[in-house]
């Protein structure tokens, strides 16, 4: 009895599945020959897959409400892992001199083309640890963070171009014009929240981006800037594959350094006013917290990181053009902050690595990454709405006082 | 002697709708003042006035600090007023929801401290004093409040009349020497409401803390206050002490209702 009526369910989803597919999965216009194909074999598939797909599927949500009725351990089996090796200190250590020993030995054990994707992974850990200030930690939904990405990079190309100003000295200089423009972005912004903030921060990437790919004179357009110095040591030549290691540590320091300073905020005086902005804006205020200071050191100290993190990546490619830092950039280091799960610095690590590495290591299906990135994005909300390692808050202890 | 918090002739427009109407109140040092009258006749707003969230149209809002000088708050923003001394609760829980209890008490010694940015990062001798000062002076609130059990609990995983008391205890963290309280026995049982009670003259009698409360129960209020003021469509209509209050024929007309009297 109710068997048939799931298969019926499924039938039904089964139907709907290939009636929906139908225009792009069957019909093809072959445009050599001028005949329209009709690939009818993929309807076939298209509702065996649907119809096992929603059986499935619906099973799974039923075992996960029951799950939630009685908190089933095995749903937060991870969450639950990190929890027990942070908490233990052999644990801990042990977990964290493997870590240590896999990042020290990685560039010498894996090809160039690993060490590259690598890099790339770790300025995403960065911008994700930036972003997530200023979204997870403060709440602002901020989806132009992209625009202090192209800043910090165009800052290092324009600034060597000019002035011949080296790797070093642009990386602090980067950071600084970075939380200007924080800054800047942040004034306007005081008041609003939610969609609107989404919306005008998103403008605002886009107004940056335009600017560099229309303003010749002074960005060279869409062609780019190109022969950007990669970092130097003491004026050492290095060979590609020398400098490529070296800006690998450079940057496991600089995440490392990013994790220091946003593990400390986080814990501070600020980062608790951040995450009360967060949790209620007008309670926030009543209880002392200056608002418009908060935002903006949030804005400013987020947009830091993306400043450094822009100059890596110039210094990494030494090319850049405008089409680096589309809207896209933006939404992805979005996705690495909400996946990872908001507030929580493994979170957004793990969630960076995710979603970096993956696509690289899966160029099989890279046709179908937009479909895979939008199916993991629905699961994960579903049943993971906290991200892969949710942020957990500090407790502490007391003695029970004498009466 | 000056009243803490001196209120004169004031109104608060928005647009055409007139929600307070050249209101006058006072509070003076060690009293708990109580706010009456029907949904509606403005009695919220008067707070969001004179905390700074809305800015009141005419009229002065003067506080008077121990150990300071008059000063007018028109104006000001909701955190600066919270400096000066003034913190309230809300109608409806304005808690954060997703930090610690302790947490939540933390955010309330926030304008206390002093941390910055590079403060925090580089956590000197001093900073870190500072932070324990904060987690031990936060559990002592906790612990006069009588939430110290949920220390480490979430605020929204707190009972009810749990959260009610720790918005006073977040409230009473930013050291004020005027506390408003917006309707903080609504919601609560007999016992709750009791407790309640014992509770705001506790705050009054051992922290020297006046208090300001809006309130519908009247058997809190008569039994809580020593002044009340009545409001009704943004006018004071009465004020007087809780006697004189039950037996003014304006004020049971609009509010109290025949049956309260009998």
């Amino acid at each position: 009895m109710i068997l048939s009526e799931e298969i019926k369910k499924s039938l039904l989803a089964a139907v709907w599945f290939m009636f929906l597919t139908f225009p792009i999965m069957v019909i093809r216009v072959n445009t050599v020959q001028n005949i329209v194909e009709w690939r009818w074999k993929n309807m076939l598939l298209v509702g065996i897959a649907g119809f096992f797909g929603s059986f499935l599927g619906r099973s799974f949500f039923r075992q996960k409400e029951k799950g939630e009725k009685k908190a089933d351990p095995n749903t937060i089996s991870v969450a639950a892992l990190v929890q027990k090796i942070t908490g233990n200190q052999r644990l801990s250590r042990l977990a964290l001199a493997v870590i240590a020993g896999f990042v020290i030995s990685f560039p010498f054990a894996f090809s160039l083309y690993q060490i590259n994707i690598m890099i790339s992974a770790l300025i995403y850990v960065m911008l994700g640890l930036g972003l997530n200030i200023v979204v997870g930690l403060a709440g602002l939904l901020d989806l132009g963070y992209v625009a202090f990405y192209a800043v910090g990079a165009y800052a290092y190309a324009l600034l060597n171009h000019h002035f011949g100003i080296g790797f070093w000295t642009a990386l602090p200089i980067g950071a600084v014009i970075g939380a200007f423009f924080g800054i800047l972005l942040g004034y306007p912004v005081l008041r609003l929240r939610g969609d609107y903030l989404a919306i005008v921060t998103m403008g605002f990437g886009e107004i940056i981006r335009l600017i560099l790919e229309n303003w010749n004179a002074f960005s060279r357009g869409p062609s780019g800037i190109a022969h950007i110095p990669r970092p130097a040591l003491f004026g050492w030549e290095m060979s590609l594959e020398m400098s490529t290691k070296y800006i690998y540590f450079l940057m496991i320091g600089m995440v490392l350094f990013t994790i220091f300073v946003v593990n400390r905020l986080q814990h501070s005086r600020i980062g608790r006013a951040w995450i009360a902005l967060r949790e209620d804006e007008i309670a926030c205020q009543a209880m002392g917290i200056d608002k418009a200071k908060t935002k903006l050191t949030a804005f400013a100290l987020g947009a830091t990181w993306a400043g450094m993190g822009g100059v890596i990546f110039a210094a990494k490619t030494t090319f850049i053009n405008p089409a680096s830092f589309t809207i896209w950039e933006s939404v992805i280091i979005l996705c690495i902050v909400v996946l990872g799960g908001m507030g929580s610095i493994v979170g957004v690590v793990s969630g960076a690595l995710v979603l970096i590495l993956l696509p690289e290591y899966l160029r099989a299906f890279s046709e179908y990454r937009m479909l895979v990135f939008g199916v993991i994005l629905v699961v994960m909300m579903i049943f993971r709405p906290g991200g892969i390692i949710p942020d957990v808050r500090r407790t502490y202890q007391f003695r029970k006082e004498e009466h | 002697m000056e009243p803490i918090l001196a209120v004169k002739n004031l109104s608060m427009n928005f647009g055409g709708l007139r929600a307070l109407d050249r209101l006058d109140l006072d509070v003076n040092q060690g009293e708990i003042v109580a706010l009456i009258g029907p949904n509606g006749a403005g009695k919220t707003t008067f707070f969001n006035c004179i905390t700074g969230i809305y800015t009141p149209t005419e009229g002065d809002i003067l506080i008077t600090p121990p150990r300071n000088s008059v000063q007018r708050i028109n104006g000001l923003k909701p955190n600066t007023i919270t400096e000066l001394g003034m913190a309230r609760t809300f109608q409806n829980i304005r808690l954060f929801p997703k930090m610690t209890v302790l947490e939540n008490v933390m955010i309330g010694r926030h304008c206390r401290l002093s941390a910055g940015i590079l403060g925090a990062v580089f956590q000197g001798k001093k900073v870190r004093k500072e932070e324990e000062r904060a987690v031990t002076d936060s559990y002592a609130v906790l612990e006069k409040i009588g939430l110290a059990q949920f220390v480490n609990d979430l605020a929204m995983n707190l009972p009810y009349g749990a959260q009610r008391r720790l918005e006073i205890a977040r409230a009473l963290a930013t050291e004020p020497f005027l506390l408003l309280l917006d309707e903080p026995a609504a919601g609560m049982n007999p016992q709750e409401t009791q407790e309640l009670n014992e509770l705001i003259v506790r705050i009054r009698d051992t922290e020297k803390i006046s208090i300001l409360l809006i309130e519908h129960d009247m058997k809190l209020v008569m039994s809580l206050s020593d002044r009340i003021f009545v409001m009704d469509y943004g006018k004071k209509i009465a004020q007087g002490a809780p006697r004189e209050i039950k037996s003014n024929p304006v004020v049971i007309k609009a509010y109290l209702g025949e049956e309260f009297h009998a």
